[in-house]
């Protein structure tokens, strides 16, 4: 080979140039063909969470008038809340039942229905809901009183699409003729969809009304445990970390707890529900299902994480801050938190953030401390809250879809929906910290 | 927050978690067929009952059962759903623990179901047909061989020419359990294939069932370890399959799926409760009556579940799916004696 072919000139490219230029855009090509690949499948994904999901953001209700007649309610004529809550919902059945034929009639809807199938019409959560009015207001009774009622999860389906005519006629639990019956009463205004707060702040509700079931236990029974995962596994964490950092001799023990700490981030957390079972429930004799407990074993599963990020936020603070809080003649302590910790701050506070957002969405450390199921009531406003049964946002998307009624499908892409609003506020927050405080040197 | 106010509000819920006081709702665990049943027992106790509506949690008979056999106390669970009856290797266990007084409540019959994608071809099965088309041997010509049928049309001439393909449910289901037992067992028994084992294994009939409801490893069969709704997922993917169900669930989904008869019997609450739809097994609940009077509400709760209104040919429970006891008057008897097993 000549010396010239080995240098050629800059101005034309020689064989090995161009191949080395071909690897390049290849390689350019390859990103590109991920990074498209990655944002299409989250597009589909949320294309598929949203277009599944936002129906449970609506809901469709009937508006009937009641009648309360005194000898079925309240034969005493007292009007005690007390003597009237023996009619147990039963007792209520037959008075909404009567209700809503009358209110056809009224309307001039004309139907071959029985008043049975008619019924098929209202949630079956309808008594409960008159009951409660009535036995809160007793002298209700006598009167007719108009009442907003939830419409059944089928009905409710025939209007965002979900059931169809066809469908119906092969449903045992409806039927074409009393999807007309929902028509006839949308256009004369009297059932109406739209947007649904009770799916924020209902429970949950058992298989048969899917229609009244709610996010309300959830939310709550997340936030409390994010409290005690925030009270806990902050200041914890991020003393852990200090000493760690900024005190501890360097030794194998320290090595070793090290080497632990890392390990433990990478921990199934299925592993802390079985250590929680064992410690929290079993041995110091917490309540079950309670989110003191849930919060406690996400503690421990946040701790890690915290930790990690804290001891990295620490280790960015250049050494000459150290070094001069130290020279002009702070003591250790003081110049670690005058100087080290506000300006670790903002990464020790994004690290908490990412693993309280990581600990909301974890579903699997609960199943075994028993906040997997069905819960009806709200916990406490309180410290007594802490103590009594919730769920919790990712548990309440797991129960929904394995129920068999087709309308829990919907609700648990609605909750799905609800946990990425809240994920990404999460997110967003640490973000804005991120940028507002943060200091480059 | 400063540290130290965090460091208080910390001490301040581990006070408070020490100092809980006793439990005042119900809490229930177990199996996953009962689940539905339960919460809709629950959510109607609650409402009508100055008591706190019952914790429902799902997980499995056989988990529900451990649980409940824990012990006595606070911590334990009071009533456990089942949809097999205890096992008295259970009923030692709890002893062990002292959960010696356990009172056995049968709250109605499940029945077992095969339906396939609402567009797809009728079928009428026979536990033969079943055996024929799932089991990893059967006998031809006097010898046991590996299943060779690919189509249904090969099991039962009168079957269109599909292939086979089944959804069942997996072993950790206590469905699994009656499917073999009343089905593929059955269907054994029927073609002769038992005798054979038998007579080549020298008359070991534990062996012999065993081998009887041994399923098919191509792929024919499937197991499905999560819930139906996995299944009527597989199976509106795939319109020439056939899945496994329960009885409620096929209720609340007529509109996509396809039943098939057993034994010429169209299965509904009323062939069940008959007992000529074949495939079904009783339900139970077990209560701890060392927790009756402790924690609020449970004795209620009970009596309140058999209630005619509630477990009754007319009520909720045998609305969305469950086959009422003919014999829920004994049932009722039993939960008032809170008379133990």
């Amino acid at each position: 080979m000549s010396y010239q072919s080995r240098h050629g000139s800059l101005l034309t490219e020689d064989a090995r140039t161009r191949k080395r230029n071909r690897a390049e855009s290849r390689f350019k090509a390859y990103g590109l063909t991920a990074v498209i690949a990655s944002v299409l499948a989250l597009f589909m994904l949320l294309a598929s969470i949203l277009s599944n999901g936002l129906g449970a953001f609506q809901q469709t209700f009937v508006t009937i008038n009641i009648a309360l007649p005194e000898d079925k309610l309240d034969k005493s004529g007292v009007r005690d809340p007390e003597v009237m809550a023996k009619v147990s919902t039963f007792g209520y059945t037959p008075l909404i039942r009567d209700g809503l034929v009358q209110t056809l009639a009224n309307a001039g809807i004309e139907t071959d229905q029985s008043a049975k199938a008619l019924l098929g019409l209202i949630s079956k959560e309808a008594p409960a809901a008159l009951r409660y009015r009535v036995l809160a207001n007793p002298d209700l009774v006598g009167q007719t009183v108009s009442m907003e009622l939830l419409a059944n999860g089928r009905i409710d389906g025939f209007f965002k699409g979900r059931v169809t005519m066809e469908s119906a006629a092969l449903d045992k639990n409806t039927s074409p003729e009393i999807l007309q019956v929902a028509q006839q009463l949308a256009d004369d205004g009297l059932m109406t969809t739209r947007f649904n707060w009770g799916f924020l702040t209902k429970p949950d509700a058992s298989d048969q009304r899917p229609e009244s079931a709610g996010l309300g236990v959830a939310i709550l029974g997340s936030l409390y445990m994010m409290i005690v995962v925030l009270a806990l596994a902050l200041p914890l964490g991020v003393a852990a970390s200090i000493y760690l950092e900024e005190f501890a001799p360097n030794n194998w023990i320290t090595d070793l707890i090290e080497v632990n700490i890392s390990n433990l981030a990478a921990v199934p957390s299925i592993v802390y529900g079985i250590l929680g079972l064992a410690i929290f429930i079993n041995f110091a004799g917490l309540p079950q299902s309670a989110p003191l407990v849930g919060g406690l074993v996400l503690t421990l599963m946040t701790l890690p994480t915290i930790i990690i990020s804290t001891r990295a936020a620490l280790k960015s603070v250049p050494p000459s801050i150290r070094d001069a809080a130290l020279g002009v003649g702070a003591s250790k302590m003081q110049s670690v938190f005058h100087h080290v910790l506000p300006l670790a701050a903002p990464g020790i506070l994004t690290g908490t953030i990412i693993g309280l957002a990581q600990a909301l969405g974890e579903t699997a450390p609960l199943l075994l401390i028993g906040m997997v199921a069905f819960v009806k009531e709200y916990p406490e406003i309180g410290i007594e809250g802490f103590t009594d049964p919730a769920t919790a946002l990712p548990v309440q998307i797991f129960n929904w879809t394995q129920r068999a009624d087709p309308a829990f499908v919907e609700r648990a892409f609605g909750a799905i929906i609800t946990l990425l609003v809240f994920l990404l506020f999460m997110n967003l927050l640490a973000i804005f910290l991120r940028r507002k405080f943060e200091r480059r040197w | 927050m400063s540290m130290s106010k965090l460091t208080v509000s910390t001490l301040a819920i581990c006070a408070l978690a020490g100092a809980a006081s006793a439990r005042d709702n119900v809490q229930i665990a177990g199996s996953s067929t009962v689940l539905p049943y339960a919460a809709i027992v629950a959510e109607a106790f609650g409402e009508n009952f100055d008591f706190p509506t019952p914790v429902v949690e799902s997980g499995g008979s056989s988990s529900g059962l451990k649980r409940f056999c824990e012990g006595v106390g606070d911590t334990t669970i009071d009533i456990a759903n089942a949809s097999r009856a205890i096992k008295s290797s259970e009923i030692e266990a709890c002893a062990a623990n002292g959960v010696t007084d356990i009172i056995e409540v049968r709250i109605g019959y499940d029945g077992i179901v095969f339906a396939s994608d609402v567009n797809s071809n009728d079928f009428a099965f026979s536990p033969t047909d079943w055996f024929l088309a799932l089991s990893n041997t059967i006998l031809v010509d006097g010898a046991m061989v590996e299943n060779p049928n690919t189509t249904w049309e090969k099991v039962n001439a009168s079957f269109p020419d599909q292939p086979i393909q089944a959804f069942v449910p997996g072993t950790k289901h206590g469905t699994r359990e009656v499917f073999e037992d009343k089905v593929i067992l059955e269907g054994c028994e029927a073609t002769g294939a038992f005798e054979a084992i038998m007579a080549a294994n020298g008359g070991d009939k534990k062996a012999a069932e065993g081998a009887c409801i041994e399923l098919r490893t191509d792929g024919r069969s499937v197991d499905i370890d999560g819930d139906y709704t996995e299944t009527l997922a597989r199976i509106e993917s795939d319109a020439n399959s056939i899945g496994v169900f329960g009885l409620s669930f096929y209720e609340n989904n007529t509109d996509k799926l396809r039943v098939a008869t057993m034994n010429d019997v169209v299965p509904s609450t009323e062939s069940i409760a008959t007992g000529e739809y074949p495939v079904s097994r009783p339900l139970y609940f077990y209560i701890k009556a060392a927790h009756i009077g402790v924690i609020p509400g449970v004795k209620e709760y009970a009596e309140f579940f058999v209630a005619d209104e509630i477990a009754g040919p007319d009520g909720p429970l045998a609305e969305y799916g469950l086959v009422s006891d003919p014999e829920l008057a004994e049932t009722q008897g039993i939960v008032s004696d809170e008379a133990p097993m």
